[in-house]
């Protein structure tokens, strides 16, 4: 697609399938306009009715979601969600994927990624100050995965540095379904006034529409294209449609956006993401129930005679679309030009309900406004649910030689491992407020000077949604709450950022409404809403010799906010000093069906994965909470990945203290107890003397919690093994990435 | 104390700074951008923040050492006035000429965020008066290309001049290459200029002063700073 072909050339099916249009979309856009569109038309029309930008699969199932709660002040459709954190103040939120073109050019793709999510918290007028992410790769072995973590980690890391906000949490794992769609996630989280929010609804009509920020250039047409269609042999060949993304100009962009909204020269502000000037300027006016006319001669080119077609389409990086008050237009452009940022008036707002695309005196496209997103297709896909897996009777499963041998193995492998080679390259201490690091259950951040403060994590065990769609996305959204709730903090909403395969295969839209009915279902029972998210299709590559894609793992990404009162009250992993009672709060039965002791040590992914009892989970998160808001625990961590024993591993590692442990019950196989999955569970430390108190607090609560073992010394003592010493598990637990990494293994 | 911070196009660390010179001096420092010509009337410390000015295209600092600001900065200094530049605020000195060496990319070729463990070399400079010479800190690093690096003949004199200040080091003080993240020659930290009245220095002690966030051992140097300049006042 170039320059030369002109605007009314003839729409042939061939052209209609290159934009990814089905015949009966095509119809449906001939009926709609009542004539052969134009190139450019046909262009849009793949731009906004793509999967990336329409939802057209998954908005019936996303409309179950629940998505209002008391703190709620702006749920999904806009360009974040806003959720209330008192003191005037609002916290704005999103995740977002880019996983297509992480996987094309893992540099550019993960570093556009989080630029483009952070637009979309500033373009709210909220300032960022946080950043996660969620990154799923393939196989360690596979020859791809160690350039793809690299280059995707030096992205993440290379923007979020440059633009100045710290990197604070997220979640690293391998596993082969990735090997030919790595995931790339990325979460923003920003403070802005609770009163001062912007919104992208167009409002006034003969108002001027304003771009700013960087040149349009040819980069990234059809981005959103690609990620709307699996991969085949060709993916190679996407690499033009990825953006290269300059951080230092973004930084520019935050500080006069901010100014200027600030100057209350603002009416509606919408970023530029996939679908670029196309997106943005129909979705303002479509908002604000009003037409848009643009006139592209007036737009900032990189390049010379781009035409209609390119502008409308490129999805380059930096750039904001904005309706100003028309007697501040010259104050807001002073504060552009200020930093060398582009500064244009490109086309105004009109009562006529019409998109219309001028270019070198040519009308280039004339759509209804409306239509163009109201109309897009909408998908009630056939979808079947697999027969669930059998439960796995943890006695069948066989027992390790020796519960510290698997402890040891476990906590070197690819998932289980310590991250700190990723996390040390994403600067996670700027802006000052950063109280808990990477590392821990769930980061968190001061609000501005305090007391209030921020707890922020990512989570979703993809295993477990392959094996039972339901119970994996309510176990997502559990764990997620857990997390926040282990550092002491109130959950308050999530973001969700929904990974899947090719919708048009039923088994794999299975899977999506699976997710999302479990993950709706934890949402209200949790009190804990969805206020954004982005979905992600068809996350599939037919490899060479299959006529069907493989899929990745189902994975719902949730992204958690919670709220402290107080974030010097939070809660840490760390063990804090030697003689304090350790305390399991939660039923532990030995849960082995598709645990990482199941897979790891016994090279099997099977059965049915943990159920997650929300009411329980509930009331033993209240209890936890509560113990650490009183001060009564001096430590807490959420129990998952590798059950009991890693998790008191790594609350040992982090500390250097060590702690010796009782015997398992009777009743359940040792390497069930020790490495079970049970969800619902926290381990906790509080001091010995109080420890009877504590479980008899919790039986008044109803919660189990049992002493299960004291901290101190310089090892890990579980019952009747050798003691592991701290070092040599450090080591161990520290030294696969970077050995990986470095080439190792 | 009468602080100015250099805002260039890029610089991301000059909220942190601000904060941190507020918190200590109880003065609100004056944001000066890069287009001024001026220092504000009576600044008695110009402080360069770190970032990424002009998105460290070319060379890291290389475009921000020749705003029109630096010239004013440059007059400053010759005065005897007293600058301090971090990260990128060191590379901006270094390629302003009012360091000498440069500071290469990191030995591992990655960007690197921890905390790190400085010697304190000297206790008798305006910026490091908080300290006991010898006495071991804990701050943060963050930057991509912290591995300074000047001539033998540069480093030699910076070294019988007593002008290299902070070293990077072991918990217990000692000069390790397993505790120089970044591969810097002689463990270098921060160095003063000849007068002694320019300190550039990668880590970021602005980081790490208020005990309910961070430990609080950069403290020292901005304590120590206020209370230098209050003495002269």
């Amino acid at each position: 697609m170039n320059s030369v072909i002109p605007n009314s050339t003839p729409i042939t099916p061939a052209l209609i399938a290159e934009h990814g249009l089905k015949a009966d979309e095509y119809q449906r856009i001939l009926e709609l306009i009542g004539r052969e569109p134009t190139l450019t038309e046909l262009g849009i029309f793949s731009a906004m009715w793509n999967e990336h930008c329409s939802y057209k699969s998954s908005k019936v199932h996303l409309r179950t979601l629940p998505t209002t709660g008391p703190h709620v002040i702006q749920g999904p459709g806009e360009n974040a969600g806003v959720i209330d954190i008192g003191d005037g103040l609002a916290c704005v939120f999103k995740m977002e994927s880019h996983n297509h073109p992480s996987y094309i050019e893992p540099y550019q793709g993960a570093a556009t990624g989080v630029g483009g999510i952070l637009r979309d918290v500033f373009t709210m007028g909220a300032r960022p100050v946080a950043c996660l992410n969620a990154l799923s790769f393939g196989d360690p072995q596979h020859p791809k995965t160690r350039h793809l973590v690299s280059g995707v980690v030096a992205g993440i890391g290379g923007y979020g540095n440059s633009f100045g906000v710290p990197t604070v949490g997220g979640s690293v794992r391998f596993h082969a379904r990735y090997d030919g769609n790595c995931l790339v996630n990325a979460m923003a989280v920003g403070i802005a006034a609770k009163d001062k929010i912007f919104y992208s609804a167009a409002s006034g009509v003969h108002m001027p529409i304003v771009y700013l920020g960087s040149k349009t250039g040819r980069d990234g047409i059809h981005g959103a294209s690609m990620a709307s269609a699996e991969f085949g042999e060709d993916s190679e060949e996407k690499r033009p449609t990825v953006q290269v993304g300059d951080p230092f100009s973004e930084k520019l962009l935050l500080e006069a956006c901010l100014e200027i909204m600030a100057k209350g020269c603002v009416i509606a502000i919408q970023d530029m993401g996939a679908a670029g000037l196309t997106s943005s300027s129909t979705e303002m006016g479509a908002k604000g129930d009003l037409g848009v006319t643009l006139d592209l001669d007036k737009v900032p080119c990189r390049e010379e005679g781009m035409s209609a077609y390119e502008m409308m389409l490129s999805e380059s990086q930096e750039r904001m679309l904005m309706v100003l008050k028309p007697e501040k237009e010259k104050e807001a452009e002073s504060v552009f030009r200020k930093r060398g940022l582009d500064f244009a008036v490109v086309g105004e707002t009109t009562a006529s309900k019409r998109f219309i695309v001028r270019h070198r005196g040519e009308t280039m496209a004339d759509l209804p406004i409306k239509e163009l997103g109201s109309e897009a297709p909408v998908y009630h896909r056939p979808f079947v649910q697999l027969p669930k897996p059998p439960v796995i009777d943890a006695a069948s499963v066989p027992a390790p030689e020796s519960i510290a041998a698997a402890l040891e193995t476990l906590i070197g492998t690819p998932d289980l491992c310590s991250k700190r080679w990723v996390w040390e390259q994403y600067d996670h201490i700027i802006l000052g407020n950063t109280v808990q690091r990477p590392g821990g259950d769930a980061a968190v951040v001061r609000v501005e000077d305090g007391p209030k403060g921020l707890a922020l994590t990512t989570d979703v065990t993809p295993r477990y949604c392959e094996a039972d769609s339901f119970e994996g996305g309510k176990q997502a959204v559990a764990e997620c709450w857990r997390n926040l709730t282990a550092v002491g903090a109130t959950p308050l909403a999530i973001t969700d950022n929904l990974n899947f395969g090719n919708p048009e295969r039923p088994e794999i839209m299975g899977q999506f409404v699976g997710c999302v009915r479990g993950i709706g279902e934890a949402c209200k029972v949790l009190d804990f809403p969805v206020v954004s998210g982005n979905v992600s299709l068809y996350n599939e590559t037919k490899f060479p010799g299959e006529d069907m894609g493989r899929a990745i793992l189902p994975t719902p990404s949730i992204g958690g906010v919670g709220l402290l009162d107080d974030f010097s009250k939070s809660a840490t992993l760390a063990f804090k000093r030697a003689g304090e009672a350790i305390l399991a709060v939660g039923e532990t039965i030995g849960w082995l069906g598709q645990s990482i002791y199941l897979r790891e040590i016994c090279g099997r992914e099977e059965g049915a994965p943990p159920p997650v009892d929300l009411i329980e989970e509930r009331e033993n998160g209240d209890f936890v909470r509560a113990l650490i808001r009183d001060g009564t625990a001096t430590a807490a961590h959420d129990l998952s990945d590798g059950g009991l024993a890693v998790a008191l591993a790594e609350m040992a590692i982090v500390s250097g203290i060590g702690a010796t442990l009782s015997e398992a019950p009777a009743d359940i196989p040792a390497h069930a107890y020790w490495f079970g999955e049970d969800q619902a569970r926290y381990l906790v430390t509080v001091p010995a003397a109080q420890a009877q108190a504590v479980i008899a607090r919790a039986q008044a609560d109803g919660v189990l919690a049992a002493a299960i073992g004291v901290t101190g010394g310089e090892a890990l003592a579980l019952p009747g093994e050798r003691p592991l010493p701290l070092k040599a598990l450090s080591e161990r637990f520290e030294s696969w990435l970077p050995r990986y990494m470095a080439g190792g293994f | 104390m009468k602080s100015a911070v250099l805002v260039f196009p890029g610089i991301n660390r000059e909220r942190d700074m601000a904060r941190t010179l507020k918190l200590i001096s109880g003065a609100e420092p004056a944001m000066v951008w890069h287009t001024d010509t001026q220092l504000p009337a009576g600044t008695d410390l110009v402080v360069i923040p770190g970032g990424f000015s002009y998105g460290d295209y070319l060379r890291c600092g290389a475009i921000a050492a020749r705003s029109p600001i630096m010239d004013a900065v440059r007059k400053f200094a010759a005065g005897g006035g007293l600058v301090l530049g971090v990260c990128n605020g060191f590379q901006i000195l270094c390629e302003a000429e009012l360091l000498p060496g440069v500071l290469m990319r990191n030995e591992n070729l990655r960007f690197i965020c921890r905390e790190v463990f400085l010697r304190v070399e000297r206790s008798d400079t305006p910026f490091t008066r908080g300290y006991n010479a010898g006495q071991v800190i804990r701050v943060p690093v963050a930057h991509g290309e912290g591995n300074y690096i000047a001539d033998g003949e540069t480093i030699a004199r910076l070294e019988g001049e007593g002008r290299v200040i902070f070293r990077y080091c072991s918990p217990d003080g000692m000069i390790d290459p397993n505790w120089n993240h970044n591969g810097a020659i002689n463990a270098i930290a921060g160095i003063v200029s000849d007068k002694g009245n320019v300190l550039g220095m990668m880590p970021h002690p602005e980081n790490h002063v208020e005990a309910s966030v961070s430990p609080t051992d950069g403290r020292g140097l901005f304590a120590g700073l206020a209370e230098a300049l209050e003495r002269a006042a």
